[in-house]
């Protein structure tokens, strides 16, 4: 039984579903990326696990706790995170302030966790007090990813956390993901970028018009044949 | 001699008494910017939120003096504003739940929130007239001069007098006081905090588990703080008239403009920036040039720029210039 899963998933924004009985799951330590072309459902099916969409059907549990029915905000509270793809940061807040908004709703002292955070991302303890708006778009991505981090998530979802940054900031931004990983946190990742994307995935899962077309390993798909000709440019 | 008196006469005829117009329009400003900021629309009941906290501060003064309490040398009014601003206080929250909690439930597009303030608007001005009237009401007592242009002419020797009333100084005293409060409030508590973070980013504020209606709320509660310290202090300082506070509005919104919407620090400068502006433009300088000019070349006309009937329409060019030339207001807020 994996960790946070959604089953047989379908739904969309209100017209047409745009995810059909689509199915993905991770479990803890563990990096899942879900490629596609444009228009897949990925960033859909993502927001479907947070509920920022009503499911005609479908079930989402984590833990093996069924939390179909809980608002996006009660399964922040279930240890599920977010970073979506843009406007990620508050971007008038200093570094400090959006890792304290991060950790809103925990009662307890958040300066442990505020060091954690520090070690995994070095750069933002020399620019805590700078507003985020004035930091370029690699230390901003990891200000979002350090955001969902405060509430110690067991799972982590990014909505495609390279899109418009470098190649070099993305190979530092992979890095930084792969060291969240070793925290034991399950991440679902929906990634544009799929060759790199795969080379740090333990699992990929391709989606095309809403449903499951590929998944396995991120050998298994980076090696097969279609999957190759179809999305990785050969 | 002449440098120092026409030095004087700006102090006492633009300085002075822009410094106090300026707090006034500032606590208003700066209301209508988190209101901007946090609730997304522009609130045009802002002067007649003023003035219905006025009212009330008024009423319970008139009812503290029939009891014969009195501050001595201060004015009743200001151990009648925290009754006031607890009525107002009700009164928004009320209005809230009743008018602007459904359109926000319905996600209306902020134009129609902005036509609905206007509604509101207009139930409050009915308000204030019906329980008070519409006519011009004096409420100070106490001392009124801290200075008296006499007394500083005998101490200095000087032509040109000084005044400054005890109201200009209670106003700026207590603007440094509110507003200290508020930016601290703002910056260092965990629910200031998270009310600029609803006003910067609201999806990724529900994200982090911001509670909306608390910071909704929240918001409400310093709107009636703010409108009603700003209105009694205009009141103080001048006099009450519901006609008067409506008109404020325009000098309100200019300032929270001009200081960039939504950016709270930004409107309390605007508010000076206008109030400097507007009796700057609509002083006659005759006398200063006199003062300054050799007897030769005196001017002959008032050296006036406009007339003060004409102030309004200083805050409203501002407006203009800074929505044409800087959308985001000179301290960086959002683009309107």
């Amino acid at each position: 039984m994996p960790f946070f899963s959604g089953e047989n998933m379908t739904g969309g924004y209100g017209g047409a579903d745009i995810i059909n009985s689509c199915t993905i799951n991770v479990n803890r330590g563990e990096i899942v990326t879900i490629l596609g072309p444009n228009g897949a459902g990925k960033s859909t099916a993502m927001k479907a696990m947070l509920g920022l969409l009503n499911l005609k059907s479908g079930k989402i549990s984590i833990d093996g706790k069924d939390i179909s029915k809980l608002t996006p905000q009660d399964r922040v509270k279930e240890g599920i995170s977010f970073v979506p793809q843009s406007r990620n940061v508050f971007t008038g807040l200093s570094v400090l302030e959006n890792l304290e908004m991060g950790a809103f709703l925990r009662e307890e002292r958040i300066e442990e966790i505020i060091e954690e955070i520090f070690a995994l991302f070095p750069i933002l303890k020399e620019k805590k007090a700078q507003i985020v708006g004035e930091l370029s778009g690699g230390q901003r991505q990891q200000v979002a990813l350090g955001r969902a981090l405060m509430t110690k998530p067991s799972v982590l979802m990014l909505d495609e956390p390279t899109a418009g940054v470098s190649p070099i900031v993305m190979d530092e931004l992979f890095d930084h993901i792969l060291k969240v990983k070793k925290t034991n946190v399950a991440i679902i990742m929906v990634e544009q970028n799929a060759k790199q994307a795969l080379s740090i995935a333990d699992r990929g899962y391709v989606l095309v018009t809403g449903e499951n077309k590929f998944s396995g390993t991120g050998k298994e798909l980076l090696n097969d044949p279609e999957v190759r000709r179809s999305f990785l440019g050969g | 001699m002449d440098i120092i008196n026409a030095i004087v006469l700006l102090l006492n005829y633009i300085f002075v008494p822009a410094l106090s117009y300026g707090s006034q329009l500032a606590l208003g400003a700066i209301f209508v910017s988190l209101i901007y900021g946090i609730l997304r629309f522009a609130y045009f009941t802002a002067g007649d939120l003023m003035s219905f906290g006025t009212m009330f501060t008024i009423l319970f003064t008139w009812y503290f003096q029939s009891l014969g309490i009195s501050l001595g040398i201060l004015p009743t009014a200001l151990l009648a504003i925290p009754f006031g601003i607890i009525v107002t206080i009700l009164y928004v929250l009320l209005k809230d739940k009743l008018v602007f909690s459904y359109y926000r439930t319905k996600k209306s597009p902020p134009v129609q929130l902005a036509m609905v303030s206007i509604g509101t608007m207009f139930v409050t001005q009915a308000i204030v007239r019906i329980i008070i009237g519409p006519f011009d009401r004096r409420f100070f007592d106490g001392e009124k001069f801290i200075l008296k242009a006499n007394e500083f002419k005998e101490m200095t020797g000087l032509n040109e007098g000084l005044t400054i009333k005890s109201t200009q100084v209670i106003t700026l005293l207590v603007t440094i006081i509110v507003v200290s409060i508020l930016f601290w409030f703002l910056n260092k508590t965990k629910t200031g905090k998270s009310m600029r973070a609803y006003s910067d980013n609201e999806d990724l504020a529900l994200l982090s588990g911001i509670d909306p209606k608390k910071v909704v709320m929240i918001t409400w509660v310093i709107a009636a703080i703010l409108a009603t310290i700003g209105g009694a202090l205009y009141g103080l300082d001048k006099s009450f008239k519901p006609f008067t506070y409506f008109n404020n509005m325009l000098p309100i919104f200019a300032a929270a403009i001009v200081g960039g919407i939504g950016n709270p620090f930004g409107a309390f400068l605007g508010g000076y920036v206008i109030a400097f502006s507007e009796i700057l433009v609509t002083y006659a300088y005759r006398k200063f040039f006199i003062y300054l000019l050799p007897e030769s070349i005196e001017p002959d006309g008032l050296l006036q720029l406009l007339s003060t009937d004409y102030k309004f329409a200083v805050s409203f060019s501002i407006l203009v210039v800074v929505l044409l030339f800087r959308p985001s207001g000179i301290f960086k807020g959002k683009v309107l």
